[in-house]
């Protein structure tokens, strides 16, 4: 499972971290300032949340940009790349399910 | 007084606009990020401060005198959050710019013409396939690094580093930094192939010996912290329901293809995994750049591209680290400001050995033949449109295919949101494709960044200025 270091914990001596709070999927989720809404997702431990054509679960892979596989929609705005997105109060995800229907699947194995 | 665009705000676009500026240039450094230092020193944002950051770095000292004094210097600005997604050079060269957070609508878009641009837009890693490795808690090592470093985020409990690369030394450091337990870092070289890049001649590193200690260092943290080094290993399966549970790990033979009977598995809930980078080329193709058959962006020593007017730095040009990126960067910034080739001092010698270290790490490292032989027929190979190993090859062969645009055309491989960022090579190689021609190269993609239509719609026509 992912985590975060611990802000009291961490050798780097942090700043306290300022709370805020945003919407994913309808559920009001904690975060702090300056992380990318990918970070605050994966400090709660939550290492995916798309669904593929193929029913697969996914979420951050390459952490910089270019796998396009953290995307989301943020306030509205579809294929938001989670991982470079800076997190703001207030701000409203929603995550994608793509998993084909049972009888208009084809066969991806 | 000459304008220069530097794009990519890493080690070699900081290095490039400080030169520029130095040698009496106006400048432009832009970057898709919202904060300064690439990938080497990507830090934590300003909106969480803490005292001792510089734990997290090699040479952030360096990185603060290169962004204090970028910052002081009236003749450079900065623009961040600015994403160029086109590049045009027909008459003058145009950096197609859209400004704003991260794939947001209604960026305010701009065209920004130079006399010269350096480009410096980095790499990203290469991940070989295997089964398993489209489960949640396989990253990329890149991934695992970015996090660390930016956001304080260990991405598992028990983790796994693996793949190919000094660069595997560096991620095992953050991880336990993190929080993570490091299971071992499984390199698939073997120790002769890493003998014979890393132990001829040594002398010739000297230029490099920084490096050399860094890399010490992370052994010597290794060993304090009891993370095994294993060369000649490789992650060769991820099993778990729903996520990373186990993974397998072979030894593997010369040629990197595991030999039967060596598995074991241990119980991991996160797998890092890189073996090697790919330069990130859309800008340099679209520039109608000139690329080498090794696959990296073509320059002089001056740091010039074929086209007139256009730099390329860092590790577009070779994956050489830090150091290489830094002086490559520096030589760039001068000469595309029309500065004097006499008044470089060291920078040309230095060139020379982060060249050496470039050549080093692909003869030890370099990706093998072998690996395909732990691909399964169900390995997912194209992560996006979720194509299997054994649809891969069915359609090679019974087309009997070999030209990359046709096979993703059948297949779909490598036609998903990443525009094959993720699978192009490895498909390129698995169906035998020859991307030397330049023109059936998975290098090739029409945008440099995904623009929502409705933002084309309202972009400018004229360059700023014009
Ligand atoms: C995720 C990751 C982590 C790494 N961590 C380390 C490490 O800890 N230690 C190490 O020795 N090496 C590391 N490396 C290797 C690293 O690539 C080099 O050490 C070094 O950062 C290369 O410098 P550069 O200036 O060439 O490119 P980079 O540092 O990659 O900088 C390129 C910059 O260009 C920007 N950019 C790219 N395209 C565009 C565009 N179209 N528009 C605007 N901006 C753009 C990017 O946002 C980035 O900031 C890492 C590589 C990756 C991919």
């Amino acid at each position: 499972m992912s985590a975060i270091v611990p802000w009291e914990s961490d050798p780097i001596r942090p700043a306290e971290p300022r709370p805020l709070r945003i919407s994913v999927d309808g559920a009001p989720v904690e975060g702090l300032r300056g992380q990318s809404i990918a970070g605050v997702l994966l400090a709660r431990g939550e290492t995916a949340w798309r669904t593929t054509v193929a029913g697969r679960r996914r979420g951050v892979f390459c952490g910089i940009g270019v796998c396009f596989e953290c995307v989301a929609t943020v306030n509205g705005e579809s294929d938001v790349r989670l991982c470079l997105r800076r997190v703001q109060d207030g701000d409203v995800v929603e995550t994608r399910d793509d998993t084909a229907q049972d009888d208009t699947v084809e066969d991806r194995s | 007084m000459r304008h220069v665009l530097v794009i990519g705000a890493g080690p070699a676009g900081l290095a490039a606009a400080l030169a520029a500026s130095d040698a009496g240039a106006s400048v432009t450094l832009l970057d898709a990020g919202d904060g300064l230092g690439g990938q080497y020193w990507r830090h934590l944002p300003p909106q969480r401060p803490s005292r001792r950051e510089s734990r997290l770095h090699h040479g952030w000292a360096a990185f603060e005198r290169l962004q204090g004094r970028i910052g002081r210097a009236d003749a450079i600005e900065v623009l961040t959050e600015a994403q160029v997604w086109a590049i045009e050079t027909a008459d003058a060269v145009t950096a197609q710019v859209l400004l704003g957070p991260t794939d947001a609508a209604g960026r305010e878009a701009r065209a920004l013409t130079a006399d010269a641009i350096v480009l410096a837009p980095g790499a990203h890693d290469r991940t070989l396939p295997f089964p398993g490795w489209h489960l949640p808690g396989v990253f990329s090592a890149g991934a695992a690094q970015a996090l660390a470093k930016g956001e304080r985020i260990a991405v598992g409990r028990r983790a796994v580093v693996a793949g190919a690369g000094p660069f595997l030394l560096p991620v095992a450091q953050s991880l336990t930094a993190a929080g993570a337990t490091v299971l071992g870092v499984f390199e698939a070289a073997r120790p002769r192939a890493l003998a014979r890049g890393w132990l001829p001649k040594p002398w010739k590193l000297l230029g490099t010996a920084h490096k050399g200690r860094e890399l010490a260092g992370y052994l010597a943290h290794h060993l304090a912290h009891r993370v095994p080094y294993r060369p000649g290993r490789a992650v060769v399966e991820a099993r778990g329901d729903g996520r990373v549970e186990e993974v397998v790990i072979a030894r593997l033979d010369a040629d990197w293809a595991p030999v039967p009977g060596t598995e074991r598995t241990l119980a991991a809930d996160a797998v890092c995994v890189s073996h090697g980078f790919t330069p990130r080329l859309e800008l340099p193709i679209a520039a109608g750049c000139e690329i080498g058959p090794d696959r990296f962006v073509r320059v002089d020593p001056d740091q010039r591209t074929s086209v007139e007017g256009v730099y390329a730095a860092g590790e577009i040009t070779g994956i050489g680290g830090v150091d290489a990126a830094l002086v490559e960067g520096r030589i760039a910034g001068h000469r595309a400001a029309g500065g004097d080739r006499s008044a470089m001092g060291s920078a040309p010698r230095r060139a020379r050995a982060a060249a050496e270290l470039t050549r080093r790490i692909e003869a030890a490292h370099g990706i093998r033949p072998g690996w395909t032989s732990w691909l399964r027929d169900d390995t997912v190979v194209c992560r996006c449109e979720e194509v299997p190993y054994g649809r891969l090859r069915a359609v090679a062969a019974a087309t009997e295919q070999r030209s990359l645009r046709s096979v993703k055309l059948t297949t779909r491989a490598g036609l998903g949101i990443c525009q094959a960022r993720m699978c192009g090579r490895t498909v390129e190689s698995l169906i035998g494709a020859d991307p030397s021609s330049g023109a059936d190269t998975s290098d090739r993609r029409p945008l440099a960044a995904p623009v929502r239509l409705g933002d084309l719609a309202g972009l400018p026509t004229a360059p700023d200025g014009a």
